[in-house]
């Protein structure tokens, strides 16, 4: 059996990743139509490419499908529990950096900690009948953190894209999502948190510990970390 | 890890103990609305308890406890005084623990009476301790009234006094609002640029979203008012910190907690409620003299509970969590009563894990 490596299927974090492994020998590509989802890898032998959502890479990790994956942490995070256990951190890429924080609309003039935004969902429930609502995809994380800080009074409301539109739109009061420069925010009208940076992601290489896998496979898998120097 | 069928049959003898101690025997349903739920528990609950849905009834929980449901058909059909018991299966999610189980038989023993709260209390608790003789338990004890009633008592502005009745149960964010209204912790400065600002609103950020510009005024109306309330003294917060460090065994934690009442009269009631549940503890045979007491017992783990709590613990076993539960629950009977509160304790054990450890007959 060959040794599966899971990338990004599209855009720059896959650009950046097979950059990334060619400044290390492992010449990674798309075979076959623009359209088709195939790969080929040059530098080492019996190393399969395997190009997928990188919202599925951390599913298939745990599920040892794949012995090797890119994606971020944020996902790894947020889909795997008690994540150590299940995959290994080989070696942060250095790109597809964001952070996932909490924003509030810049008009909220009274709100600039967590602190504050408990007091806030406390009155808005009290005058509004609802909690409020934070649009999010990092159910997991968000609850996890804003438990952990003691926040009360607020419901997740599920957004899986365009998440900085909710509040204008009236779905969300405030946002949960990840932001590298922080411009989407700002353009609408949304501003951060000081005190609610959830987590720090970057593209990162994991390995997966679920793989049952035999000595060639794992050999293989030992040889292509030594040539990527992250074993 | 003892067999299904073993640890039912366990189930059974003890519901019919409780049911031959008087108890009626109760039925809920395994899903439950997920909005009840919900509203008590806020985001939180999704994080213990599994949540399936359909597109007629919407979301639905599979129950996480008995309490809910039993108090919902009490306060629909039943009349106090009355004495509740039932075995089933409860569901907790367990993402960062693969070894706690996410489906295990509970039995439980609820109590709904308005007279002598503290002999209720004492019955439940010798009912549950009872069904556990002969397994060598650690019991711990704790009541959350006190540090309710210490709260009441502070001499400061009843809206800092619902900020910290609302995190009673978030040891983290209390203790937060504790250092910021004793001025332990600073102001932060874009609070303080905040109150300083001629027009607060100068920076003319677009008005979007629900949340409209007379809340944000009344918010900062409030903190102005919050500015200028006076900061808990310094003896006040010492009061506070005495009480929740209080650990010790039940005749001298009363002892103790007597001696803080002399300088926070406002616990004084509290305190004798305590002490008349040691005395009716005591007339029901626990040994209070070896019972131990932490005032600080259940505050993360037992939203709700607002009285008397507790818990058995297997002290050899400090992998497996406790064996048995309970508390009293006043203040969820007036959340979902919607006012209408009803005095309640109750219990619950774990027929599966006593098993585990040796008990059963």
């Amino acid at each position: 059996m060959s040794v599966k490596l899971g990338v990004p299927s599209k855009g720059r974090l896959m650009e950046k990743t097979f950059e990334w492994f060619g400044e290390r020998g492992i010449t990674l590509s798309r075979t076959g139509s623009d359209r088709e989802y195939a790969g080929a890898v040059e530098g080492i032998g019996n190393v399969e490419l395997v190009l997928l959502s990188a919202g599925e890479i951390p599913r298939e990790l745990a599920a040892g499908r794949i012995h090797l994956g890119v994606t971020g942490t944020d996902l790894i995070r947020e889909k795997l529990g008690q994540w150590e256990q299940q995959v290994e951190e080989l070696a942060e890429l250095g790109f597809g950096h964001a952070d996932l924080i909490i924003a509030v609309p810049a008009c909220w003039v009274d709100v600039d900690t967590l602190d504050d935004l408990d007091a806030v969902a406390a009155a808005f429930r009290a005058k509004h009948g609802f909690r409020l609502r934070i649009a999010t995809k990092y159910h997991r994380l968000v609850r996890e953190f804003l438990r952990d800080q003691g926040v009360a009074d607020y419901q997740l409301v599920d957004s899986q894209g365009a998440t900085e539109g909710t509040v204008k739109n009236e779905t969300a009061e405030a946002v949960a999502d990840i932001t590298s420069t922080g411009d989407t925010l700002r353009a609408n009208h949304l501003k951060i948190l000081s005190d609610g940076l959830m987590l720090k992601s970057q593209a990162t290489l994991f390995r997966s510990r679920r793989t049952t896998g035999d000595e060639s496979e794992r050999r293989t898998v030992k040889e292509l970390c030594r040539l990527l120097r992250v074993d | 890890m003892p067999e299904r069928a073993m640890i039912r049959a366990e189930a059974a003898r003890l519901r019919a103990l409780f049911e031959a101690e008087g108890a009626q025997v109760v039925e809920t349903s395994i899903l439950q609305p997920a909005e009840v739920l919900l509203d008590l528990y806020g985001e939180d609950i999704r994080g213990r308890a599994y949540v399936t849905s359909d597109a007629l009834r919407g979301e639905q929980m599979l129950r996480p406890d008995f309490t809910v449901p039993v108090v919902q058909m009490h306060m629909a059909y039943g009349a106090a005084p009355a004495r509740y018991t039932y075995a089933g299966e409860v569901f907790r999610r367990q993402e960062d623990d693969a070894d706690r189980a996410n489906e295990y038989l509970q039995v439980g023993y609820e109590v709904f009476d308005r007279e002598a709260p503290a002999a209720a209390d004492a019955e439940v608790f010798s009912r549950i301790a009872g069904a556990l003789n002969g397994l060598n338990l650690r019991a711990a004890t704790g009541d959350i009234g006190i540090l309710m009633a210490a709260v009441e008592g502070l001499q400061t502005s009843a809206a800092r006094k619902a900020a910290l009745r609302r995190h009673i149960w978030r040891p983290r964010r209390f203790r937060a609002l504790i250092d910021r209204y004793s001025g332990r912790t600073p102001v932060p400065p874009s609070r303080e640029a905040l109150l300083a600002a001629g027009d607060p609103f100068a920076a003319g950020a677009p008005e979007i979203g629900l949340r409209s510009r007379a809340e944000i005024e009344a918010r900062i109306a409030t903190l102005r008012e919050d500015a200028a309330t006076p900061s808990l003294s310094v003896k006040e917060v010492g009061l506070l910190d005495a009480i929740l460090s209080v650990r010790e065994t039940l005749p001298y934690a009363l002892e103790h907690l007597r001696d803080i009442a002399v300088d926070m009269p406002a616990i004084s009631r509290a305190v004798e409620r305590l002490a008349a549940r040691m005395e009716a503890l005591s007339a029901r045979g626990v040994d209070v003299a070896l019972l131990d007491f932490e005032a600080s017992y259940g505050r993360s783990s037992m939203e709700y509970y607002d009285g008397f709590v507790f818990g058995f613990y297997a002290e050899a076993r400090p992998d497996l969590p406790p064996v048995a539960t309970g508390g009293r629950y006043d203040a969820l009977t007036r959340v979902l009563g919607q006012g209408a509160a009803i005095p309640a304790v109750g219990g619950v054990l774990r027929p599966g894990l006593m098993l585990e450890l040796g008990g059963g007959e």
